[in-house]
């Protein structure tokens, strides 16, 4: 009997369910989604370094997935909480008629459970259809073969996923039992009734509010872009919890400022029903304050993860091409003594291998570079204690020292011979130069030490070379690097002509490469040799190190899939947590307006005038939240691309319009359901 | 006087061919300007039928309804709503202000859907607002007024915009003797002193007395009609007691 009346209940109101449904099933089917990724790379022929990295990105991906797990609880319980307080007069009608609280709870307890199924059921369903399309992203970002791809399943991602939402199904149950316990039977038949009240604030206050809140947003916005480089943690951490707070005050001192500026405007104010439908978002906003500010902040922290997240994957694989030109580069330090950087002594051994070159230590390794490599260059690199950072930069010293006072200046500069540097450019592709006798020039990639290093640079700057002067051939740093990366992060080279250095002053030898091999299977290989464990206790005694276009590939690949998968995870669900707190925010609020629709039909209002300022107020309260998002995101992404500017940022507007999408497609999902079912609950 | 309402020969069924319900049966009757006019019934005599046609909520089978010059049963879609934005005002017995509007607001929105210009909105609220004597209750919200003060808001609301006929649906229903006194004193002032129109329909035969006259319903159709004249108004009442006793026991609580 209570089952029957649970199953009519949710007939009833599917309408009402429909963005409870709606938010469940995208959950349920997120969350397999990216719990299924596991399985699916389990297919994936890939190498054992790309396969070390799938298992971290799992690992971490399934803890994500616990705070996912979180977010989502607390707003299934939320959800709930709201469709509660629409059916209290419902309960009320119960109990006057005999029902107990306890059947009461029991009429919930099956409805959360059946609704818990179909919503487990559906949103598995989609999920599993919506991994098979991440099927082909995640084969597409590791480059894996697809031929060998099939429909998977993934029994374990079903499994967690049902252990995960029945644990929060089971708390969404004991919330509801708890709540109606709770609950007086006067209040419950009275619960359409209310009396509201209207705050009017004082329009000094909120001017003042308005202008700290604006200040203390401005403030932090400065100081995350402009002066990003003297950003010390603690000051950003400072710098978020001013925009944080400016985005409370906003949002407290908007509605009534808004409210005011429009009401001067009589032309506006006094058209139409213009004056209901401010007074409406005014009441909305000025009650939603607090979740309007969370709301805001997670659509910023969407926008800007989805963003950044995205465009970081698209530079990483873009840059790859162009910074990992040759097979191999391999390099090791010479002449060294002393401690190493943990302050333990160099053995011997090492101290030996390293007064040899690379060549001898491959030697020593039985490896047969002859053979194995092709395009051959090795060549030493030359730094001295009486170059560094600090004598480049001449007359800008202080002004360098005060803007960027995490900069080490005493780093030794790392000097190569003009001929060797063209050696290389030639074989990488980059541009070749000459330089007089008396002349240096620099060398660099990564942006913000271009910036310093331009400075002094066209100020002339000579710098001292074992007693002789340069002069810098060209008033900028010139494009180029020696090392191979995955970034920009060539600080800076300093080419001097061939006979400005001797061999008193070598620091490093260098040996660049390519395999011998016409095919990928062959390149394998010889890459195989060299880091095979056979190699045995010969790498503890030198330290010679190499980076390799494959493994910078496959960590590049391996670590940009990883923040794209997690930023795509938190991002969407961010984003469906906030758009279903309005929607749901927005429907609760439907049943009281339902009486003033009436009203305004009585006085004759027509419905095309009604619907029509029921589009706006939901317009205006979806797109307020967001249209700060945005702000706050702009400022937030130049900040970004600061700080990740060694990441490269040409592909941002791809990405940015990547999240516009995914944005519209969810956020607008949640608009126009929000204004169909307000339309059905206000109609009469 | 010239003719504000004229009801000829209007019919309302319901149900289809096998099981018909007439809710009225060939009503014909008029109202002058500045008349105050009630209409008596018990429950299911199709009073509120009748003002439902009346209003354009509902259509009626056959017959006209004019107001004015204008036939209001050949009126469609918008024309419909813009007569009754234009020519009907309504009182409704719990007032039906916006809570969320102030009183200034709540009239001025009567005439903000037509579409009238803003300076001339605030003159006639202004103007209206002396006549009615709730000038200092104009920037407050509904719940910080008096019932006596919502009434005259809402009072202010309908007559704002000139209509022909103000209607109202059992105006003294659920409200106490006190409230019920002070919506009928009010009616009796726009009526003298605006010189409105008001067709009322109610069950109560106290309600009914203030009006200066009274037309009985029974069954849809029109039983009897007694006018006030030079009558006090305990005089009408007793004369109304004494129709309602002969148009049967359905009136059963007629105070």
């Amino acid at each position: 009997m209570l089952f029957k009346l649970s199953l009519k209940n949710i007939k009833k109101s599917i309408k009402d369910y429909a963005i409870y449904f709606f938010t469940l099933i995208l959950g349920v089917a997120i969350f397999y989604v990216f719990n299924a990724i596991e399985s699916q790379t389990v297919m994936l022929q890939v190498s054992k370094s790309t396969h070390e990295l799938i298992k971290l990105m799992n690992t971490m991906l399934s803890g994500v997935s616990v705070f996912v797990s979180f977010i989502l609880g607390f707003l299934i319980i939320y959800a709930s909480r709201f469709l509660i307080k629409r059916r209290k007069k419902e309960f009320g009608i119960y109990m006057t008629l005999g029902m107990s609280k306890g059947k009461i709870s029991k009429i919930l307890l099956f409805e959360t459970l059946l609704i818990g199924i179909i919503s487990l059921i559906v949103g598995l369903g989609l999920g599993v259809i919506l991994s098979q399309l991440m099927s082909i992203i995640v084969a597409n970002m590791f480059e894996a073969d697809m031929t060998k791809f099939a429909f998977t399943f993934s029994s374990s991602a079903v499994g967690k996923t049902i252990l995960y939402f029945g644990i929060i199904y089971l708390l969404v149950m004991i919330f509801n039992t708890f709540s109606v316990s709770k609950c007086k039977l006067i209040n419950l038949i009275n619960a359409n009734r209310k009396n509201e009240k209207i705050k009017v604030k004082n329009p000094v206050i909120c001017t003042l509010i308005f202008i700290i809140s604006v200040g203390l947003l401005g403030y932090a916005y400065y100081n995350v872009t402009a002066l990003v480089n003297s950003l010390t943690q603690s000051k950003l951490i400072l710098m978020i919890i001013f925009g944080c707070i400016g985005t409370f005050l906003l949002f407290w001192s908007l509605s009534g400022l808004i409210l005011r500026i429009v009401k001067s405007i009589k032309k506006i104010y006094l058209k139409g029903l213009n004056c209901f439908v401010l007074k409406q978002i005014d009441s909305k906003v000025n009650t939603t304050v607090f979740s309007m500010t969370i709301i805001c902040l997670m659509l910023f922290l969407t926008i800007s993860i989805l963003s950044s997240g995205l465009s970081l994957k698209n530079s990483m694989t873009s840059n790859l091409k162009e910074l990992a030109p040759v097979d191999i580069e391999l390099y090791k330090p010479l002449d060294i003594s002393g401690n190493d950087i943990y302050g333990v002594p160099y053995s011997n051994e090492v101290i030996e291998d390293s007064k040899t070159s690379v060549k001898d230590t491959l030697d020593r390794m039985n490896f047969d570079y002859n053979k194995n490599f092709k395009d051959m260059i090795d060549f030493n690199s030359y730094a001295t204690n009486e170059l560094t950072v600090r004598n480049t930069l001449g007359n800008y010293l202080s002004e360098v020292e005060n803007a960027f006072p995490a900069l080490n200046l005493d780093t030794a500069e790392e000097i190569v011979k003009i001929s060797d540097y063209n050696k290389v450019a030639k074989l990488y592709g980059n541009k070749t130069y000459e330089l007089d006798d008396d002349e240096y020039m620099i060398i660099a990639d990564f942006d913000s030490m271009i910036e310093i290093r331009n400075k002094s640079l066209s100020d002339n700057t000579n710098i001292t070379l074992l007693g002789k002067t340069y002069s810098p051939k060209y008033s900028e740093c010139k494009d180029g690097f020696i090392s191979m990366s995955s970034n920009h992060i060539n600080t800076g080279i300093i080419l001097v002509p061939d006979d400005a250095v001797d061999e008193s002053i070598r620091a490093r030898n260098h040996l660049i490469a390519n395999y011998n091999a016409n095919d990928e299977e062959g390149r394998k290989n010889i890459e195989n040799q060299l880091t095979s464990d056979e190699l045995g206790d010969i790498v503890n005694t030198t330290l010679l190190e190499a980076s390799s276009k494959i493994s910078i590939y496959e960590a590049s690949i391996g670590l940009s899939a990883l923040i794209t998968f997690i930023g795509i995870y938190l991002g969407i669900i961010f984003l469906i947590s906030s758009a279903a707190i309005l929607a749901l925010k927005e429907l609760s609020e439907s049943s009281d307006n339902k009486e003033r629709y009436t009203i305004l039909r009585k006085i004759g209002v027509d419905e095309k005038m009604i619907n029509k300022s029921l589009f706006v107020q939901i317009a205006i309260f979806f797109l307020l939240p967001l249209f700060i998002a945005i702000i706050h995101s702009i400022f937030g992404l130049m900040f970004a691309n600061e700080i990740l500017i060694t990441f490269g940022n040409e592909h941002l507007l791809t990405s940015i319009i990547v999240t516009a999408c995914i944005l519209i497609f969810i956020y607008g999902g949640y608009f126009i359901i929000t204004y169909l079912c307000s339309k059905n609950i206000i109609k009469s | 006087m010239k003719n504000i309402l004229k009801i000829s020969n209007i019919e309302k069924y319901y149900g289809n061919k096998s099981n018909i319900t007439k809710a009225i049966n060939n009503i014909s009757f008029e109202v002058e300007e500045g008349e105050f006019v009630a209409i008596m019934g018990a429950s299911g005599s199709g009073k509120t039928t009748l003002l439902n046609c009346i209003s354009t909520i509902d259509k009626v089978t056959s017959g006209h309804i004019f107001v004015g010059d204008e036939d209001i049963t050949t009126l469609k879609g918008n024309a419909l709503n813009k007569f009754r934005r234009e020519e009907l005002g309504f009182i409704f017995q719990d007032f039906n202000l916006l809570d969320t509007l102030t009183a200034y607001e709540n009239i001025a929105l009567a005439l903000t859907i037509q579409g009238k210009n803003p300076k001339e909105i605030e003159k006639r609220i202004l103007d209206i607002a002396k006549k009615l004597n709730i000038k200092d209750v104009l920037k407050k919200y509904p719940y910080q007024m008096s019932g006596g003060q919502k009434q005259r808001v809402a009072s202010a609301r309908a007559i704002i915009t000139n209509p022909k006929l103000i209607l109202a649906d059992e105006p003294t229903g659920a409200l106490d003797s006190k409230s019920a006194k002070m919506l009928l004193e009010n009616f009796e002032y726009l009526n003298k002193d605006f010189k409105a129109t008001i067709l009322m329909v109610t069950h109560d035969a106290f309600t009914a007395s203030y009006a200066s006259r009274v037309i009985f319903i029974k069954d849809g159709k029109i039983f009897n009609e007694i006018r006030k004249g030079e009558d006090s108004r305990k005089e009408f009442f007793d004369k109304i007691i004494d129709v309602v006793t002969i148009l049967g026991g359905d009136l059963s609580d007629v105070v």
